[in-house]
């Protein structure tokens, strides 16, 4: 099994995350995470999907998504040739006692406090998928409240953009 | 002009070329129905008795001529009876639009009556569908729906139109019928990869499926044959795309297969494949499928390309584009040893032929067969009676061989044969079981409401033919549910329905009969008693290979 992250661009209508995520359960791959939004013009959104699998499924898939009529263009992410990123917001209970340290792991991880309370601390990260992972498991030696966090978003590294004509 | 929605709808429809729709009206599509009231002068509508076999109608329709084909239905259970003939289209890639009436706009996600969510439930079956949220996009979707149902490959699309929208007003302009996306032959270096390995070939085989038709290449399939002297072969879709008789031609390939065209694509060493998709029902064990071969393979589909089996060569565009650039490229030459191999095979396949007296499958077939003239569309259902069809008919023009091969639609024989004869404006032939034929025979109102003349062959063997077959030969001979053995007088039924009808136990009665069946002016039943326990053979068992074939019962 590999891990995959896709960009799918598609046109801004109702109904065509359906279409595209339906794709994936057609072939019975589960999305690890997922991210939707409108892009630079309003007529496009832009999907972008992280997904595990193997490689002829997956590059099934791909060629089935660009059969939909709604999807503009495709592109495929590698750690080299992109940067990628999530958020996550994390609830922490504020006690005396694990204050400094829950603060000092923040820090370390460049982690943002953004509400605080004699409660709770809320922090908020970016950053790319594992690290994010790895501040989740420290923060899982004291007492996590509540997590949210986003699916990856990614952009190609250069010049070079996902609106190019579709080439299979 | 300011015209309602309905008339855009009806008037989009005729600018689009259509003169002939299949549908059954309600509640939601009233507004429509009344359009097409106002213009039936310009285009007629066929009622069938059920939504089903009016899809079913359209895809024959569409199947035989090549257009599209148009149904139409109210919304709720109007579209949810769509659903088969719909997904028969797309696994078939017809080119088929469908339009549903729905609830006003207003009560659209409230449950409202006769409320279905039909483009969700037809997601993964159309090959694109669309709600139409206001009079403004009416038009333009329905042009839109037309050339994507026949761009690339064709497909069905599905419009889903509120009745509001049918109601409200807005401006129409005629405009031209819709144009197919431009066909584009595959990448020049691709074409040169395939020549190369074409030239060193030293037993190369052609398979050719629908999309061969689609893509209207037959002239230069034969005309690389003839350069390559090398032998054809087609899937159960490429069927009548090339006559039956013609020298080169071995026959279908798959599970049940001609013994000597299935041998030729196991023995060949390049496999050139046009507009095919290697169903599971053609590989049989993917592993052990034609090992030695390099597959060349030509799809307008990109997605078809090493799906299932790698393709060394994997071309995507147009085959008639394609082959147009790839022949020049060939070189011509003679192949005395792969010929010899190929007439072996063709002996074997005559020593394994079932010769049979009496009311075989076969001499059922060849008996049809004195009767189809040149441009008689043959439908078939689904089961032992397609495929003793599909090896032992004899087709003289392509487009003529309609049946549901993909999804395999038991039932969607007698609308799509009610279709085609529309189509092709002759009689058709109906080629069916009495299990098949038990499934849909409502439709035998609508035939002889419009006079349709079509002959209906029923294969009666009191039976479920080709799931016994598998019971008897996979699951000891348990015959759970599959013996039919129903009371039926098929003939006092025609004749309820108000067609003629006549049984046929023996040759001579089946001649007779079918002399009866084509000479008449409207829809004919022939009973035709066949014994319960015949085989539909050569076999593949199912994730078997060609070293498993069975071609002859106790084998």
């Amino acid at each position: 099994m590999n891990r995959y992250t896709v960009a799918v661009l598609v046109m801004n209508r109702f109904g065509v995350l359906n279409r595209v995520t339906s794709m994936f359960r057609r072939r019975q791959f589960n999305i690890n995470a997922l991210t939707v939004s409108e892009t630079e013009t309003s007529e496009l959104s832009r999907i972008t999907v992280v997904f595990s699998g193997e490689e002829g499924a997956k590059q099934q898939l791909i060629n089935q998504l660009y059969k939909l009529p709604d999807v503009c263009s495709i592109k495929e992410f590698d750690e080299e040739n992109s940067v990628s990123c999530e958020l996550l917001l994390i609830k922490m209970k504020n006690e005396a006692e694990t204050r400094s340290d829950i603060r000092s792991a923040a820090d370390a991880f460049g982690a943002v406090i953004v509400d605080y309370s004699k409660d709770y601390m809320m922090f908020r990260l970016t950053d790319i998928s594992r690290k994010i992972d790895d501040f989740i498991d420290l923060m899982r030696d004291y007492t996590i409240l509540e997590i949210c966090r986003t699916g990856s978003v990614s952009l190609e590294k250069g010049s070079s953009t996902i609106r190019q004509p579709i080439n299979l | 002009m300011i015209l309602s929605g309905a008339d855009i709808l009806v008037e989009t429809l005729i600018e689009q070329g259509c003169d002939t729709v299949f549908g059954y009206p309600g509640g939601q599509i009233l507004n429509v129905y009344d359009s097409l009231y106002t213009h039936r002068d310009k285009i007629n509508h066929i009622l069938t008795a059920h939504e089903q076999g009016a899809a079913h109608a359209a895809d024959g329709y569409a199947r035989t001529t090549g257009r599209v084909g148009v149904v139409i239905s109210t919304s709720g259970p109007g579209a949810t009876n769509l659903v088969t003939g719909i997904a028969t289209a797309y696994l078939d890639s017809v080119p088929l639009v469908a339009i549903c009436g729905n609830v006003p706009t207003t009560q659209i996600g409230s449950d409202s009556f006769q409320e279905v969510d039909i483009t969700g439930v037809t997601l993964p079956i159309t090959k694109h569908n669309y709600f139409v949220g206001s009079v403004e996009e009416l038009a333009d979707t329905i042009r839109e729906a037309f050339a994507l149902a026949q761009s690339g490959r064709p497909g069905p699309v599905l419009i889903d139109v509120p009745k509001d929208v049918q109601i409200a007003k807005y401006e129409y302009e005629p405009m031209a019928p819709a144009e197919k996306e431009k066909p584009f032959a595959a990448k020049e270096i691709r074409i040169a990869e395939a020549a190369e390995a074409i030239n060193n070939a030293k037993r190369p085989y052609i398979y050719f499926g629908g999309g061969l038709m689609v893509s209207d290449a037959m002239t230069e399939m034969l005309e690389l044959a003839e350069k390559l002297d090398a032998p054809v072969g087609c899937s159960l879709m490429g069927l009548s795309a090339v006559p039956t008789d013609h020298p080169r031609f071995l026959g279908m390939q798959g599970m049940h297969g001609h013994y000597a065209s299935s041998m030729a694509m196991h023995n060949a060493d390049v496999i050139i494949s046009l507009g095919v998709r290697f169903n599971d029902r053609v590989t049989g064990n993917r592993s052990k499928f034609a090992v030695g071969a390099k597959i060349i393979h030509i799809d307008v589909d990109g997605s078809e390309l090493s799906k299932t089996v790698n393709a060394v060569c994997g071309l995507r565009g147009d085959v008639k584009l394609t082959l147009q650039q790839l022949i020049p490229l060939v070189n011509k030459s003679e192949k005395p040893e792969w010929q010899s191999e190929i007439a072996k095979f063709r002996r074997e396949e005559q020593e394994y032929s079932d010769n049979r007296e009496g009311m075989t499958p076969r001499r059922v077939i060849n008996t049809l067969n004195k009767y189809l003239g040149e441009n008689t569309a043959v439908c078939t259902d689904v089961g032992q009676h397609q495929m003793w069809t599909a090896q032992n008919a004899s087709f003289k023009t392509p487009r003529r061989f309609v049946s549901s091969g993909g999804l395999g639609t038991m039932g969607f024989g007698l609308g799509a044969a009610i279709g085609a004869a529309f189509g092709t404006k002759e009689r058709s032939v109906l080629v069916t079981g009495d299990g098949s034929f038990g499934m849909c025979l409502n439709e035998l109102a609508t035939a002889v409401s419009y006079n349709v003349p079509v002959v209906i062959l029923i294969m009666n063997n009191g039976v479920l033919g080709m799931v016994r077959q598998w019971q008897t030969l996979f699951y000891n001979k348990h015959y759970s549910n599959t013996i039919l053995d129903r009371k039926t007088d098929f003939v006092a039924l025609a004749k309820a329905f108000g067609a003629d009808g006549e049984k046929a136990a023996t040759p001579d009665e089946l001649e007779n009969a079918f002399k009866k069946a084509f000479g008449c002016n409207g829809p004919f039943v022939i009973d035709c008693s066949i014994d319960k326990d015949e085989f539909v053979l050569p076999m593949l068992p199912p994730g078997g290979s060609m070293d498993d074939i069975i071609v002859k019962v106790g084998q």
